[in-house]
């Protein structure tokens, strides 16, 4: 890459930081620390704003650079990936959105812990979240890391290095001094910025083939290097009978997980009613399936403009797909116009991991101080002290969060971002989705089916992880001298999720109390018609 | 396109766009505004549910425990459940037959339609539509025949739990 992008790409980069860090000062200005505004930045966003902050949060670097380049590599198996992350939606919007901003107040813990003994379900469903967040955090921040070195410095080590730690601080200045206000704003600039870029490169592809839609798939086709295959499924998950199931694994694990995913869920209470809620929801699924949409056209546009081997000469996953993609659109390299498009999509590109990073990073800092602190301290004074502290340590609990990230995420700058990103689903798939749906519509559901339900799920998912091959056993392995493989598949979810429901149900057929009916009729009446609701 | 369907916006004839609570709601659920409002319904209720007057003195959970078992709580509900149900049953079931036929079935998958198009390529862009239209199905469901029963069901049970909205 020659200095010009360099330059361009860390001027416009710069530019996004210093309008975030204009957003969390003004922002920060008029602050009261009172959990209602740190957690749910008041609940007064609009619908559409709601909309546009869960887009941001949701539509990471992962999807724009890793699912594009998956697919200018693997045709058809790429757009796989689009599909389960879309679908997904529906899962929140019908059985998750409404009902949870009707019933909880900041987390997941707290829709689940209103019908039960709150203590050990609070922190149970505490810590997984938890889990499932700093899981998802080390995914962006390797993210973030590899994109330094691929778009700015080669394959420099200490320029990674020192990405991860500026990323993780930034993150840690916007969520502890803006709270949730700050952090939706910043999410709303980012997908404003994401789903501009993305449309200018789409409009320029389709212009590029005339608005033909069969030429642009056949000459992708040709150019892929394997002709009609590259259209059909099967080229990167078809060579056996265990990848096949690998991807059935993984299918289940995006379409279940995205309901699980606290930092997804948080954003549901930064409206006023269920009514906003579903409103929001409505709004990112549009957003979503239009950008989703894009991102084929951009993969397809890049096999087709590029060919696949070039595409894999510049990253073995494809990852540098669309940087490229724009800079042969501007004109190729040295032109004005491709140096410009390439900069523009850098920047993008950062954008994006910085936003996402925040909102995960706030999701878990009201997990640890909500439902971990809040649960496990002794003395309790008056409630609105108790309510001034517990900020306080959601203050201190992300820059925590962070230090945490920005540690893992330096020990495990070679491992697979697609891969870290499908184990968080796998794992909000696993111990999350179950414990809420049966707290929501189950009526005998007891304390102790809530607990094995959480366990019972992170459990084997981590677990299984550990014993599959990306751990041990083969060369790209975390530790290729081992072998302690003895799970085949890389993704758990297709044994991990279907465990998380079985000891849900186990735990309450065995539970010695019966379920509280007048606690589950409170549960009921609330999530259908949001009375009492925060 | 899709994504304003959420809106009250994007329905014709729909004028109010911020004021949700004071569309006409397709059934006769005034039952419950009657009694606290005095508002005037559009239809005369086709039954009579049992009424949830409780003294103010009752306590938080007989109050909840009333507002499930009347008639309006269980109509709102089995609303809710008849669309909710059957919609992710099927979409469900569409997304795994999908990605099962993609992993198990590549030769059907590959048969070709019409030009570069084959069944894989229709399928995925079917999964989009399915979803933009049961997004829309599910938004106008909740708009026209639950919102506005559970805004009143919602008001009356905390005028009886004596909570206020913060």
């Amino acid at each position: 890459m020659t200095g010009d992008h360099r330059t361009l790409a860390l001027v416009l980069f710069s530019a996004f930081i210093a309008v975030t860090l204009a957003i969390t000062t003004w922002v920060s200005r008029r602050r009261h620390g009172s959990p209602e505004e740190f957690y749910a930045g008041g609940r007064l966003f609009s619908p559409m704003e709601n909309g546009f902050a869960i887009a941001g949060d949701y539509m990471s670097a992962a999807s724009f650079l890793g699912v594009s380049g998956l697919i200018a590599l693997f045709g058809y198996d790429g757009l796989l990936y689009c599909v389960g992350f879309l679908v997904a939606w529906l899962v929140v919007l019908f059985l998750v959105a409404e009902l949870v901003r009707n019933c909880g107040r900041f987390t997941l813990a707290d829709v689940v812990a209103a019908r039960m003994r709150e203590r050990p379900v609070r922190i149970a469903s505490g810590a997984a979240s938890v889990t499932v967040s700093v899981l998802y955090l080390v995914a962006q921040m390797v993210g973030a890391g590899s994109l330094v070195a691929l778009l700015l410095d080669g394959a420099d080590a200490r320029a990674r290095t020192w990405t991860v730690i500026g990323v993780g601080a930034l993150m840690v200045v916007y969520v502890a001094f803006g709270g949730m206000r700050a952090t939706t704003w910043i999410q709303i600039v980012k997908a404003v910025l994401l789903l501009g870029g993305a449309l200018t490169l789409t409009t320029l592809v389709v212009m590029r083939f005339h608005g033909d839609v069969n030429g642009l798939l056949n000459t992708a086709a040709a150019r892929s290097g394997h002709g009609r295959a590259f259209l059909a499924p099967g080229l990167k998950y078809g060579a056996d009978w265990t990848s096949r199931l690998d991807f059935i694994s993984l299918g289940l694990a995006l379409v279940l997980g995205t309901a699980g995913l606290p930092h997804i869920l948080a954003r549901f209470y930064t409206v006023p009613t269920a009514r906003s809620a579903r409103r929001s929801a409505v709004w990112s699924i549009g957003l979503i399936g239009a950008f989703y949409l894009m991102t084929v056209v951009l993969g397809l546009g890049a096999a087709a403009m590029l060919g696949s081997d070039a595409v894999r000469a510049s990253n073995k996953s494809g990852n540098t797909a669309v940087p490229l993609l724009a800079l042969n659109l501007g004109g190729g390299a040295g032109s004005t116009g491709g140096t410009v498009l390439f900069a523009v999509v850098a920047a993008v590109a950062f954008a994006t991991i910085l936003a996402v990073v925040a909102g995960i990073t706030l999701a878990s800092s009201a997990s640890v101080a909500h439902d971990l602190y809040a649960s496990l301290r002794r003395s309790r004074g008056t409630a609105r002290d108790g309510q001034r502290s517990e900020v306080a340590v959601a203050r201190f609990a992300a820059v925590g969060v962070g230090a945490v990230a920005i540690g893992l995420a330096l020990v495990a700058q070679d491992l697979n971002v697609a891969f870290l990103v499908g184990l968080a689903f796998a794992v909000a798939a696993s111990a999350n989705l179950p414990v809420l749906l049966y707290a929501l519509f189950w009526s005998r559901f007891t304390t102790r089916g809530a607990v094995w339900s959480v366990y019972g799920g992170l459990l084997p998912a981590i677990t299984l992880v550990v014993l599959s091959p990306v751990v041990s056993g083969t060369p790209e392995s975390l530790f290729p001298r081992a072998d302690f493989a003895l799970f085949p598949l890389e993704n758990p979810g297709l044994v991990s999720i279907p465990l998380g429901f079985l000891m849900g149900w186990l735990g309450t057929v065995l539970s010695p109390e019966a379920a509280d009916e007048a606690r589950h009729a409170e549960t009921e009446v609330r999530s259908l018609t949001g009375a009492g609701a925060a | 396109m899709d994504k304003h369907d959420g809106r009250a916006a994007g329905e014709p004839g729909d004028v109010r766009l911020d004021d949700p609570w004071y569309e006409t709601p397709a059934s006769g659920w005034d039952e419950w505004t009657d009694d606290t409002t005095g508002e005037p319904g559009p239809a005369a209720p086709a039954h009579q549910p049992a009424p949830v007057s409780q003294p103010r003195s009752a306590s938080h959970d007989e109050v909840y425990l009333t507002v499930q078992r009347s008639a309006a709580f269980q109509e709102v509900r089995r609303r809710y459940r008849r669309f909710v149900v059957p919609a992710t049953a099927a979409f469900l079931a569409w997304y795994l037959a999908y990605v099962i036929a993609a992993t198990a079935a590549p030769g059907l998958m590959a048969h070709r339609v019409t030009g570069a198009l084959n069944v894989a390529m229709l399928a995925g862009l079917g999964q989009f539509a399915t979803t933009f239209l049961l997004t829309w199905a599910y938004a106008r469901h909740a708009r026209l025949y639950r919102d506005r029963a559970a805004l009143d069901i919602r008001w009356e049970t905390q005028e009886l739990t004596g909570r206020t909205i913060r």
